[in-house]
């Protein structure tokens, strides 16, 4: 497989596939498309179903036209938080909107790894990337907010160093009618670990399960308490 | 390769419609099945038929939220099977551009209606211009052999629609209508037969869908009929699976994604002759711009002068052999466009005659009489 040493992405595809194997779901019957980047290797060629890889930013904008015409396609969407969220943002909220059923699984490194490590949408602010070399300056999104308010069924975030909660998410998103997804903290030892000084894969996921908090811990908490904290759990789009 | 025989989707008869009334009929009557747009005048009419009467034909119909997801999803919704289409106009056609070239390194048959209006950028909404012919050949990185189609009437927006969704089918390729304002909003009576020719889409369990096929085009599979298809643009093996470090396997896979439709040129290239038996000052015009140019040829010839007309109806794959041909009967080319002579300058490839290129980019159709005076200069 073509991740790095020490990559998120390895232990997401695998979890993927054991929340699939769980249901018991036929991967004949699935449609697995993914972007441009490294988790959008995820799927493809990796996985034994039928794979759509497509452009940068535009998966959930295929998947759409295919579970359109093809409902009964089962239809997930694995693509980085760059891809999804930068130049797919408008296709993200749209779909969102329109509650298509998809499940979209962000896999976020904070970055664009494949193409060198430049700062993506989803970048805590003081980050150092290839183009943030003084720090990251704006602030980040906040995916599972922006997903809830465009319209979104189930929206959650969790890290690949939390597996039994991944996986219980993904199925619940695999099973779940309509838009689900899921913001997947996945690091990047090689882009985003070395430029911020962590040497190893074990201190670049140190970093970012430092800042892991669950939803229950945030509550109560200011939002200065809050700032550079990764909060993980199911939001509920305050609809339903 | 299975040609279908079927019943219009209309009752046949004549019919008043609009250009865009008539190629969204052409699109149903083509058992389209998909249709993903947003709408850009002067094209939207097209969709709004569409929209209303894919409720009654079972199409799904969505409008996206710009013309990047709605070519996409046009893609995506082939490779789930449907006969699926967009259409735009200029400025719209530009941002499809980069999956067009998706399409072409996956082979996925669509069909886009490009109704040209007055450029650069955002130009004249609401007239009609030629300012496409090129981009539709090389809009996108990299080659790019494409199918594009030049109606002239409603009638050929009806059946050229047809058409391009039967070339897309049989070649594996996007296909392009080169249309315009004028013809779009045009209103005429065209016929709907009681029969049309479908070409349905070649399948073949298990063979590679993106291996050469009897004639360079691989059978067209589907998502959910068990394949597990693994379908990438990066370059890729006949299996799909990418290999971007063996130059064989590039050269392979570039050479007959060209041949494919270079070969091939002549099933494919349709045009018309006029008055050529003697003709010594040829027009070759398409579009719009070739109903004025037969008037004048025909009024003039009527004056007993020896002009003689070409319509090219198939842009791309260009007529390199029939330009070639004309040079033993014609003395001088007059290439009358709504653009800077972007045929005309294809047209010179092919060709040692004099080629006399006239550009009238002011957003209006070029008038028969201005054809007549300017081959009065030439004859």
């Amino acid at each position: 497989m073509p991740f790095c040493p020490g990559c998120g992405d390895r232990i997401l595809l695998r979890l993927i596939l054991t929340a699939i194997d769980e249901l018991k779901l036929n991967m004949g019957d699935m449609l697995f498309v993914s972007g441009i980047g490294c988790a959008a290797w995820i799927p493809s060629p990796h996985f034994n179903a039928d794979t759509l890889h497509t452009l940068h930013g535009r998966a959930i904008a295929f998947a759409t036209g295919a579970k359109m015409f093809n409902p009964k396609l089962k239809v997930m969407v694995i693509s980085g938080d760059g891809d999804l969220a930068d130049i797919g943002g408008n296709h993200l909220i749209h779909a969102a909107r329109r509650n298509i059923d998809l499940a979209v699984i962000c896999a976020n490194n904070m970055v664009y790894g494949q193409t060198g490590g430049q700062v993506a949408a989803t970048a805590s602010k003081g980050i150092l990337t290839a183009t943030t070399t003084a720090g990251n300056y704006y602030r980040p999104f906040d995916l599972c907010k922006l997903v809830n308010a465009a319209g979104a069924t189930y929206a959650a975030r969790y890290s690949v160093t939390q597996s039994t909660l991944l996986i219980s998410s993904i199925k619940k998103a695999l099973q779940t009618e309509g838009f689900s997804f899921i913001e997947v903290i996945s690091p990047c030892p090689t882009q985003f670990g070395r430029r911020n000084q962590l040497d190893t894969p074990k201190a670049t996921f140190k970093f970012f399960e430092d800042r892991l908090i669950t939803k229950e811990d945030a509550e109560g908490l200011s939002p200065q308490e809050l700032e550079d904290r990764i909060i993980t759990g199911e939001f509920s789009n305050g609809r339903s | 390769m299975v040609l279908k025989e079927m019943k219009s989707t209309l009752p046949p008869g004549s019919y008043y419609f609009s250009g865009n009334e008539a190629a969204a009929e052409g699109a149903i009557a083509a058992q389209c099945g998909y249709y993903g747009g947003y709408p850009i005048t002067p094209s939207s009419e097209l969709m709004h038929r569409i929209a209303s009467r894919f409720r009654e034909t079972g199409g799904v119909f969505m409008q996206m939220e710009d013309e990047l997801a709605s070519i996409c999803s046009v893609i995506g919704a082939a490779w789930a099977g449907a006969r699926a289409m967009t259409a735009t106009s200029g400025p719209g056609f530009s941002l499809m551009q980069e999956a067009i070239s998706y399409a072409i390194m996956t082979e996925t048959p669509i069909v886009i209606v490009d109704i040209q209006r007055v450029g650069p950028s955002t130009g004249q909404a609401t007239r009609p211009g030629s300012g496409d012919m090129m981009q539709a050949k090389w809009g996108s990185h990299g080659d790019r052999e494409v199918i594009a189609i030049s109606p002239w009437s409603v009638q050929e927006m009806y059946d050229q629609t047809i058409n391009a969704f039967n070339l897309a089918e049989r070649y594996r390729v996007p296909v392009i209508l080169l249309s315009d304002e004028a013809i779009a909003h045009l209103r005429e009576r065209m016929e709907v037969r009681e029969r049309i020719t479908i070409f349905n889409r070649r399948k073949e369990k298990g063979a590679p869908p993106f291996g050469a096929g009897d004639d360079g085009v691989p059978p067209m599979p589907a998502f959910g009929e068990g394949e597990r298809l693994l379908v990438t643009a990066s370059t890729h093996t006949e299996y799909g699976i990418r290999k971007t470090d063996d130059p064989l396997v590039q050269a392979k896979l570039s050479a007959r994604l060209h041949n494919k439709i270079v070969h091939k040129r002549e099933d494919i290239i349709e045009y018309e002759k006029y008055h050529m038996e003697d003709a010594e000052v040829v027009v070759i015009a398409y579009g719009f711009t070739a109903r004025s140019s037969l008037f004048a040829v025909e009024k003039l010839r009527q004056e007993g002068k020896k002009v003689g007309m070409i319509r090219l109806k198939t842009i791309w794959p260009f007529a390199d052999r029939l330009i070639r041909n004309l040079g033993a009967e014609a003395k001088k080319i007059f290439v009358p466009e709504m653009n800077m002579g972007q045929m005309a300058g294809e047209i010179m490839k092919y060709t040692p005659c004099e080629v006399i290129s006239f550009s009238q980019t002011n957003g209006e159709a070029i008038y028969p009489h201005t054809i007549m005076e300017q081959l009065g200069r030439l004859l």
